[in-house]
Parts: C-alpha cells; sequence; structure tokens
C-alpha cells in the first residue's frame, strides 16, 4: 500500500491547482462587508484520489488546494477585507486534521509534497494578516486534532466553545507515531509562547485540552460559551478590522481562470512555457518579458486586471512549479530561462517600486515573494541560465539568485543576432522579496562579507555584462561560446545523476544562508524531522502506526532511540 | 479494618464496599464533590417531591441474592454510595492483545487516555437521563408510576457517583477535573450541552419516559455489558453492580409500554373498535392509539442506535485490542476474543443500495454490539404484540429498518422508510409525520398527561400494572406526597 501509486479521483490525469469558489466542494467563501468568513464544509467523497473518505473535516492536498485559493482570492479580489473568519460546518468537529488514510496509502513524495503546500498555504494566512491587514479569526467549535489545530494556529486569534467538549490536540505523537506536520511543533513554543514543559505535556495526550487550561496555557486566545459565541465573533472581527492597516478601495481585481494547455511534455501559459525534457529529466521554465510598456497610472492597472504583466505572470509561474513538483517527480533540474527586452522587465519594476503604496500593488509584490519563496523550497536542482536574448532583471533577476547554479554567456553567440545577455538589479532586489528566513537572496549570498551587497547596491540600473556579473558573484560562472555548450551539458548530465535525496538534502541545507525565523525553522523542522519519521517503520511499516491506524491493531515499535 | 465486601460500609457518610475508611484520599476527594452532587441534585433533579417520602430500594450488599431493601426515603437523603460487584480471583484479561494475563488492579499508563474518555461518556449519560426526565414527576399517571420514576432517577444518580468514584481514585487530577465537568454539563444546555445526542433530547411525557427507558436505557445495558467485560478490572466490578440495578429500568419500559398497549386494547374493545388505525376514534376513548406508538418507537429506536456509533469504528477497534472494552458476554463467545483474522457483516451504503458487506471485526464491534441490542429490543416488541393479538387486533408493532432516520453512520446522509426503502428529499419531508411523531401527535400525547396521585388510583390512558413494588398492594401508598 504505502508507497504505491494511488489513482485520482474521476479519472483526473493530474492534479491541478486551479480552482475558484464556483468549484469548491470543501469550503465556502462569505463576504459581508470587511469581514468574510471561510466554512470548512469537507464532502466525505470529494478526495483528490480514490480509497478514502474524508472524514470529519479532514483534508487532502485537494481540500488545501481550495484553501489556498481562497486565502488567495480574498487579498485580490476582495480589497474591502479585513478580517476572515475561518470556522467549520460540522456539528462538533472543527477540523480533524490531515486524512490518516490518505497518508497512509500515499507515496512518501506525495506526502512530503503535501506538507509542503499545507504549510505554504498556512504561511499564507500569516502573511495576509501581516502584510494585508486581512487579520484571521479561528473559530473552534468542536474538536481541532492535528493539522486541524494547526489550520488555527496559523491565525491570529483563536476562540475556542467553552461547552465542555470542544478541545484543541496535537495527537500526532501518542496516535499516529509522527509529527504535526504544518509547523505545529515550531507555533506552539515560538508563535504562541506556549512553555516548552506545557508544550511537551500537550503532545503527548490524544484527548487535547479544553476550557480554561487551553487558555491559561496559551493554546487558545479566548474561550466563549456557546450562547455567546457568536456575539464573542461578532465583537472580535469588529475590533480586528477596525485595528487593520488595511486601505483596499473600489473593487477587487478577479483572478479569471488562467490560459493553459498542458500536453504530454509541455504546458504553455501566455508569458511563461515548461518544456519537459524526460530522458534528460530536466523541465525548462521559459518567461517572456512583457511586450508592451506599463500603464501610465494605478488606473491602467486596474483595467488590466489579471493580465497586468508582473501579476500574470506571477500566476503562471506558481502554476507551474506546483504542477512539476506534484505532477512531475522525476524531473531533477528546473532551468529558467527568460526572453525579451529587458527594458521592459525594468519598466515594470519601476512601476511595481513608484506604485509600491497602492494596496494592489502592494499584493503583487506579496504574491511574487511567495511564488519565490515557494521556488527556494522546491527540491529540485535550481538552475537559471543567463543567454542572449534573455530579461533577467529586478524581479526575473530573483531567479537567478534563487538558482542553485546560475551560468551566464560571455558576448553573443555565433550566428545568434540576439543581443549578449545581461544582468540587470532594480530596487527589487534589495528588499521586498525576502526569503523564508528574512534575507533578500542578495544579502542572504554576501553573508561572509556585506560590502559586497553594498558593492551591487551601487550597481542598480546598470547593464552588467557576464564578467561584470560573475566579478560581483551574482552568478556562478560566467562562460563563453566555446565552452558554454559542453560546460553546461557536462553540468546538468552530473546533476541529474546523483542521488536525489542525497540532493534535496544538501540544496536544503546550502540555500538559506544565516538567520532562522519561524517560517523557515517549520520548513526546515518538516525537512529534517518528519520525513525521516514518515520514512521509519515506526511509522510505515506494515506494524507501524500509520499503517495500523483504524484497525484497532496496535503499532509495534523498534525501541532503539536513534 | 475487615470487611465483608458483599455488604455495604455506612459508618462512613458515602457508603460503600470498597474500604473508603481506610482510603482517605479518595473519600476526601468524594466528600469534596458530595455538595456539588446535592446541588446539582436540587437544581436538575426532580422538579418538586424533594421532600416527599418515597418507597424506594437502597442497596444495602452486592450479594445477587438479596442486594435491596425498600424503605420510605426523602430522596436527597437517599443513600448514593460506591457498589462494586466482589473481585474474582485471578480474574484475566478476557480479549484483546493481552488476553489472558490478568486483569489490571491499577490503569495501565499507555491506555489511561481511553479509559478516561470512557467512563467520562458512560458517566455523563447518567444524570443526563435524570435531567432529562425532572419535570415527568408532575404529571405521573400513578403514585407507582411516580415511585418508578424516581427509583430510577437515584439510581441513575448513584451511577453517576459509581463513574465518579472511578476517577477520583484511578485518574488523579485529571480525573477530578472531569468528576467536576460531569455536574457542570447539562442535558439540552446551548452551552454545555451532555456528550451525546440522545441525551440532549427532551423526554416531554410518559410515554416517552417509557420509550426511554426501554430503548435508550438498553443501550446504557449494552455499553455496560461491554464495559462490565473490561480488564480494568475495577471498571468491570462497578459496570457489573450497575447491571443489577439497571435491570429495574428496563422493566419499568417494558411493563409501563405493555400498559399503555393492554389500555389502549381494552378501550378499543370496549367501545367496538374494530380498526385500530381509525385514530380519532381510538383517540376519543381517551388512550394512545397503535399507530401513535409505533411513532414514537420509531423514533427512540433510531435514535438509540444513533448511540452506538460509527458502524465501522477505529475507537470501538482500539478499546478492544486494548483490553478495555468487551464484547455483549464476550467469556461466552467461542472464539479467539482477538478477533485477528474475522470478519462481520456490515450494512453499508453502496452506490445508493443498502448491502451487507464483510468488514474486519476489529472495526465492526459497534455494529455487532448494536445488532445485539436489535435482538435485545425484539423481546419486548413480542410482548406488546402479545397483548394487541390476545385482545383480537391484527396489529404489530415493529422496528424500523437501521437506515431509518439516522443521524450517525452509513446512513446519515440518506432518507429511508422504516421498511427501509430509500427515499428522496421531497418524499421524505412529505411523508415523515407518519413515521415520527408530529406536533399534533405530541400535542395530543400531553394532553393526556394528567396526574394521578389518588392512591391505588391510575390515569385513563394506562392499565395497572400485575404485580405491585415489592409484592405490595395495589392500594399501597408508592409516594407520600409532601402537603
Amino acid at each position: 500500500m504505502a508507497g504505491e501509486d494511488r489513482v485520482l479521483a474521476s479519472g483526473a490525469k493530474y492534479i491541478d491547482f486551479q480552482t475558484d469558489p464556483s468549484r469548491y466542494r470543501h469550503w465556502k467563501l462569505d463576504v459581508n462587508g470587511d469581514v468574510a468568513t471561510l466554512t470548512m464544509d469537507v464532502d466525505e467523497e470529494g478526495g483528490l484520489f480514490e480509497g478514502y473518505q474524508l472524514k470529519l473535516n479532514s483534508y487532502d492536498l485537494g481540500v488545501d488546494i481550495e484553501l489556498a485559493d481562497a486565502v488567495q482570492r480574498l487579498r485580490f479580489e476582495h480589497p474591502q477585507v479585513k478580517v476572515v473568519v475561518l470556522r467549520s460546518a460540522k456539528n462538533r468537529v472543527f477540523c480533524a486534521g490531515a486524512n490518516i488514510r490518505m497518508l497512509a496509502g500515499a507515496t512518501h513524495a506525495h506526502k512530503v509534497n503535501f506538507c509542503k503546500f499545507t504549510n505554504e498555504t498556512r504561511n499564507g494566512m500569516e502573511d495576509s494578516s501581516e502584510n494585508s491587514g486581512q487579520r484571521y479569526i479561528a473559530v473552534v467549535n468542536g474538536t481541532a486534532a492535528g493539522g486541524g489545530y494547526e489550520l488555527a494556529l496559523a491565525t491570529d486569534h483563536i476562540i475556542l466553545a467553552d461547552d465542555g467538549s470542544s478541545s484543541v490536540a496535537l495527537p500526532e505523537v501518542p496516535l499516529l507515531a509522527v509529527l504535526p506536520g504544518t509547523g505545529g511543533l515550531t507555533r506552539v513554543v515560538d508563535k504562541r509562547k506556549v512553555r516548552r514543559d506545557h508544550a511537551d505535556f500537550f503532545c503527548t495526550i490524544e484527548e487535547g485540552i479544553k476550557g480554561k487550561r487551553a487558555v491559561a496555557w496559551r493554546l487558545v486566545d479566548e474561550i466563549a460559551p456557546n450562547s455567546k459565541l457568536e456575539a464573542k465573533i461578532a465583537e472580535r472581527a469588529k475590533e480586528f478590522a477596525e485595528a487593520s492597516p488595511r486601505r483596499g478601495d473600489g473593487k477587487g481585481v478577479a483572478l479569471t481562470p488562467l490560459k493553459r494547455s498542458i500536453d504530454d511534455n509541455t504546458i504553455r501559459y501566455g508569458f511563461v512555457a515548461v518544456d519537459v525534457d524526460r530522458p534528460a529529466r530536466i523541465a525548462t521554465i521559459s518567461i517572456q518579458a512583457p511586450d508592451a510598456a506599463p500603464p501610465a497610472d494605478i488606473d491602467g492597472m486596474l483595467a488590466q486586471g489579471a493580465s497586468f504583466w508582473p501579476l500574470q505572470v506571477a500566476r503562471e509561474i506558481d502554476d507551474a512549479i506546483l504542477h512539476l513538483r506534484v505532477n512531475e517527480l522525476e524531473i531533477a533540474l528546473i532551468v529558467f530561462k527568460s526572453h525579451g527586452d529587458p527594458a521592459s522587465v525594468q519598466a515594470y519594476d519601476a512601476f511595481l517600486e513608484t506604485n509600491k503604496a497602492h494596496w494592489l500593488v502592494n499584493e503583487i509584490r506579496h504574491f511574487w515573494k511567495r511564488v519565490l519563496k515557494r521556488i527556494d523550497v522546491t527540491s529540485r536542482t535550481l538552475v537559471a541560465l543567463v543567454e542572449p536574448g534573455s530579461c533577467f532583471v529586478g524581479t526575473l533577476a530573483e531567479l537567478v539568485f534563487a538558482a542553485d547554479r546560475s551560468y551566464m554567456l560571455i558576448g553573443s553567440r555565433e550566428g545568434d543576432n540576439r543581443p549578449a545577455p545581461v544582468l540587470q538589479l532594480t530596487a527589487l532586489n534589495f528588499g521586498p522579496y525576502p526569503m523564508s528566513h528574512g534575507l533578500t537572496r542578495l544579502e542572504s549570498r554576501f553573508q561572509a562579507d556585506p560590502s559586497d551587497l553594498t558593492r551591487v547596491r551601487e550597481r542598480i540600473g546598470e547593464a552588467l555584462d557576464a564578467e561584470q556579473a560573475e566579478e560581483l558573484g551574482l552568478v556562478t560562472f560566467a562562460l563563453d561560446d566555446i565552452d558554454w555548450d559542453d560546460e553546461i551539458r557536462v553540468f546538468l548530465e552530473e546533476r541529474a545523476s546523483f542521488s536525489p535525496d542525497s540532493l534535496t538534502g544538501m540544496e536544503a541545507n546550502l540555500r538559506f544562508v544565516g538567520p532562522e525565523t519561524m517560517e523557515s525553522k517549520i520548513f526546515a523542522r518538516l525537512t529534517a524531522w518528519q520525513n525521516w519519521i514518515f520514512q521509519r517503520p515506526n511509522a510505515v511499516g506494515e506494524e507501524g502506526a500509520l499503517r495500523r491506524y483504524g484497525s484497532g491493531q496496535k503499532p509495534r515499535f523498534d525501541m532503539t532511540r536513534v | 479494618m475487615n470487611m465483608n465486601v458483599m455488604n455495604v460500609d455506612y459508618s462512613t457518610k458515602i457508603p460503600n464496599n470498597v474500604n473508603l475508611a481506610a482510603d482517605r484520599q479518595v473519600l476526601k476527594a468524594l466528600e469534596g464533590w458530595h455538595p456539588g452532587y446535592i446541588d446539582w441534585w436540587h437544581d436538575m433533579g426532580p422538579d418538586g417531591f424533594q421532600q416527599s417520602l418515597v418507597y424506594l430500594r437502597t442497596a444495602y450488599s452486592v450479594d445477587p441474592r438479596g442486594w435491596a431493601k425498600f424503605d420510605y426515603v426523602k430522596m436527597p437523603d437517599y443513600r448514593w454510595g460506591i457498589l462494586l460487584a466482589p473481585q474474582e480471583e485471578n480474574r484475566k484479561i478476557p480479549f484483546g492483545e493481552r488476553y489472558g494475563e490478568p486483569a489490571w488492579q491499577e490503569v495501565p499508563g499507555e491506555h489511561r487516555a481511553m479509559l478516561r474518555r470512557l467512563i467520562v461518556i458512560q458517566g455523563d449519560t447518567e444524570p443526563a437521563s435524570v435531567e432529562q426526565q425532572r419535570h415527568l414527576g408532575k404529571t405521573a399517571p400513578s403514585l407507582y408510576d411516580m415511585r418508578n420514576l424516581f427509583q430510577v432517577n437515584v439510581e441513575e444518580g448513584r451511577h453517576l457517583w459509581a463513574m465518579v468514584y472511578l476517577l477520583q481514585k484511578y485518574f488523579g487530577r485529571d480525573g477530578r477535573e472531569e468528576a467536576d465537568e460531569l455536574l457542570r454539563r447539562r442535558s439540552g444546555d446551548a452551552d454545555s450541552p451532555r456528550m451525546l445526542g440522545a441525551f440532549n433530547e427532551k423526554t416531554p411525557d410518559w410515554l416517552s419516559f417509557f420509550m426511554f427507558t426501554y430503548f435508550t436505557d438498553r443501550d446504557g445495558k449494552m455499553q455496560l455489558h461491554s464495559l462490565a467485560q473490561s480488564g480494568f478490572d475495577p471498571l468491570s466490578r462497578t459496570c457489573r453492580f450497575m447491571l443489577t440495578e439497571e435491570a429495574h429500568h428496563m422493566f419499568v419500559g417494558e411493563t409501563g409500554i405493555t400498559r399503555v398497549v393492554q389500555r389502549t386494547c381494552d378501550a378499543m374493545k370496549a367501545a367496538g373498535i374494530d380498526d385500530p388505525t381509525d385514530i380519532n376514534k381510538v383517540r376519543a376513548l381517551g388512550v394512545i392509539d397503535l399507530p401513535t406508538i409505533q411513532k414514537k418507537l420509531n423514533l427512540h429506536y433510531s435514535l438509540s442506535l444513533d448511540l452506538f456509533g460509527s458502524e465501522v469504528s477505529t475507537n470501538a477497534a482500539n478499546a478492544f485490542n486494548a483490553g478495555i472494552k468487551g464484547r455483549y458476554h464476550e467469556t461466552q463467545i467461542d472464539d479467539d476474543h482477538q478477533l485477528k483474522n474475522a470478519t462481520y457483516p456490515v450494512l453499508k451504503l453502496i452506490d445508493g443500495e443498502i448491502k451487507r458487506v464483510d468488514e474486519p471485526a476489529l472495526t465492526a464491534l459497534n455494529m455487532r454490539l448494536r445488532d445485539d441490542y436489535t435482538q435485545d429490543c425484539v423481546k419486548g416488541m413480542l410482548r406488546w404484540n402479545k397483548v394487541i393479538s390476545t385482545a383480537g387486533y391484527d396489529y404489530k408493532l415493529s422496528l424500523p429498518h437501521t437506515a431509518f432516520h439516522r443521524a450517525i453512520g452509513e446512513f446519515k446522509d440518506v432518507h429511508a422508510t422504516p421498511d427501509g426503502v430509500l427515499i428522496d428529499d421531497t418524499t421524505w419531508n412529505k411523508r415523515k409525520d407518519e413515521w415520527l411523531p408530529s406536533q399534533s401527535d405530541g400535542d395530543f400525547i400531553v394532553s393526556l398527561m394528567q396526574p394521578v396521585t389518588e392512591i391505588g388510583q391510575f390515569a385513563p390512558w394506562i392499565s395497572p400494572p400485575k404485580v405491585g413494588i415489592d409484592n405490595k398492594p395495589g392500594d399501597f401508598e408508592y409516594v407520600k406526597i409532601e402537603s
């Protein structure tokens, strides 16, 4: 069972990350003035794969794709919304967390990708609160267990019904012999500052904690009897809305369906294309520069809506990365290329910088930040090839800095009439796109000597050629026409030949140079501990806890402490 | 102190056969809990009659040959106590992974949470039913019935004590907190309801009370039987003694319904009514027509089935495997008592059809217990139908199909007729009043609920019992109502 490929439900060929509220099966999004209510009502029969039912508001990737879509739409389509109330439509259950039967039967790769995405969704909620002023309130009216409590933990404020039975719990250790997979342990101690010994007790009891003790131990913010719950929610929502810095006005921007065609080896979007070379195990993501100058003003941008180049490209890259992560498991390398006029990309960056106070520009900048973060935690080798005709400028140059290796051609190529490649920095490389650990990619890159950072900052706006870029430390290697083909081929072949596991580990270790934040800890802990535990016989072996869950039989553990 | 475990020590404030006098800590905890319990009894116990002298039985021993004595007592003065069936020597865990090992006398650490949860859920139902029935004294159809109601109430109160004793003795601070919570939750309360759905429903009239004691208390009986098998010996011993008392509750339900049916048949015969389904004619006689009794039965049976939980249940499997909760009459079953490879047929909804499917027996334990329950329910049905046929009427009361009117398990999202035919929402909404008590049925029954407090007299919708309690004659004053 574990490790075998599951069959997608309803004959789907691949997992699709695109959805919209009219297609939701598990969530309901209601907007009333400045308060939105996001209601979880998981359809038991609506699993992404065949072979399990999503009982008690448990979730799988499909449920989370809808949640992520809702969180995203709230930011773009509802500028007036300042508070999001997250609650359950089920009786006496808030959410039972990730579906155990789904996990027990999933491949390891799917489990990891599932956890990664759900973490990104929850981080996205916190990002929304911090940077868009959309504050989240969780109303726990029933049991919030495991991933269910972790979902609540991602909100700003948890209200627990004081009915003698509603509780919060992280029962993974005692019940399943794994760990909470969406930052539960980290958020309990780092975000909510639950004392570590209290946290230790809490994480070893299946039934969780309710009522006054949940408040006293900081596991929730407050409790309210059922009869006063609605009034309490309304009161808090009002308070949070008044305190919110969000000043969105007018209509939002409709995130219209992406234009996308998927074939066996290609995906075509408007500005982004993915080409898969299966024998070489390489997916190339090519990004096309905008074909027109940026709009003259904010109104022009609003009129373009979802087709405003920076927004459309971000959505397309996001979808492409997610698609490759879960649907193309054998791809070893993702190669970024770009095409078009650098000046045009620079002009859009200038627009995003000049108008950063506008709510929509703010959203687009933060969206780019999240897309780039998603790329940072993608466990494939990331390569950027800066070739003639490319336009790695500012925002797009972040892809070069996100890459594990970047190669830039010196001069142009024989028989190629496109201009020699340039790399160009803009203000957006120096602040708005921090990585999960809080530093920009350039800060993280130049940890040895901060003066390197000052040196590159002085070159903002300059069209840097390959040798200058190499000299400044912005690319790994600058190669001339003679060496280019062979060097690149050898590198790609060699890379694809290494063990994918050790590459994943090595890259994750090397990418995040510098300090940690709660967010980076969450991913790091997940990678290091959960992935190890998920592989161990104590969890997934024939007699392991995940496999035996639901059978009534007790798991048998290898009691050796490792 | 050399105490005979058969007999109850009345020297402490709390009667017991567990040597509480020598167990200072638990005695202290129980004495601390006692005032809260009395407050609860005054707030939520029977409404009125607290100063009346009620002819109640009180346990004085746990010897099955003679364990109770009858006397007049004011309910608040009832000696609620801690009574465990005698300890069996060398008792072994009778099922599960640790089958055959010595039964636990202390809580095994790894099962502490599960045990506590089971005890709390069981404990929560005991006071809940007292709360649900608290208004019924005022409309009792006779002093005999009033006394039976109060007997059931005080004994449910004692069953709460039994569970609280286990919590306080074996579960430390958590146990004490849970014991307090048992007094805090209230049936039907929006803020802190009782844990199980059926225990938050109203018991609006005496027919409901009889149905409740027949069907819902019978679920309690099945649960107690399963817990009486527990490898945790104190729980087993507690439940075994509770079953002795529970028998009276079943009796009240079974004979109550029998007497209602009897009275209806007698009245119909006397009035020369041939068709028992001619509701208006029958109701004009001031008795409850058989079709309405069937509707009440449909309601209470289906609500009670929900109490068994999902047909396929991980919790039930875990509890069995752990040796905590066994099957009905576990020790009389001839198998490996571990259910390693066994299967059990479970009714499921598959592609819109009701089918019987083999599931691993370990996860189908709820289904099995529910099947045992259904069999147990049928017995009373036969008795009631005998009354009807003896009176010469061609009408049969019957249990509705498992899929009928369910809120938990396989059939919660579909509608079915009492015969088990699946129907759509529209049909259900149109026809449900044919199968479940409607507002007007309820109003009619309530209109009959006029109290009768004269000695030896009975309300006109119910027959007198064949025999009195404690063999007392028909004119015995079971309750001396305070003036």
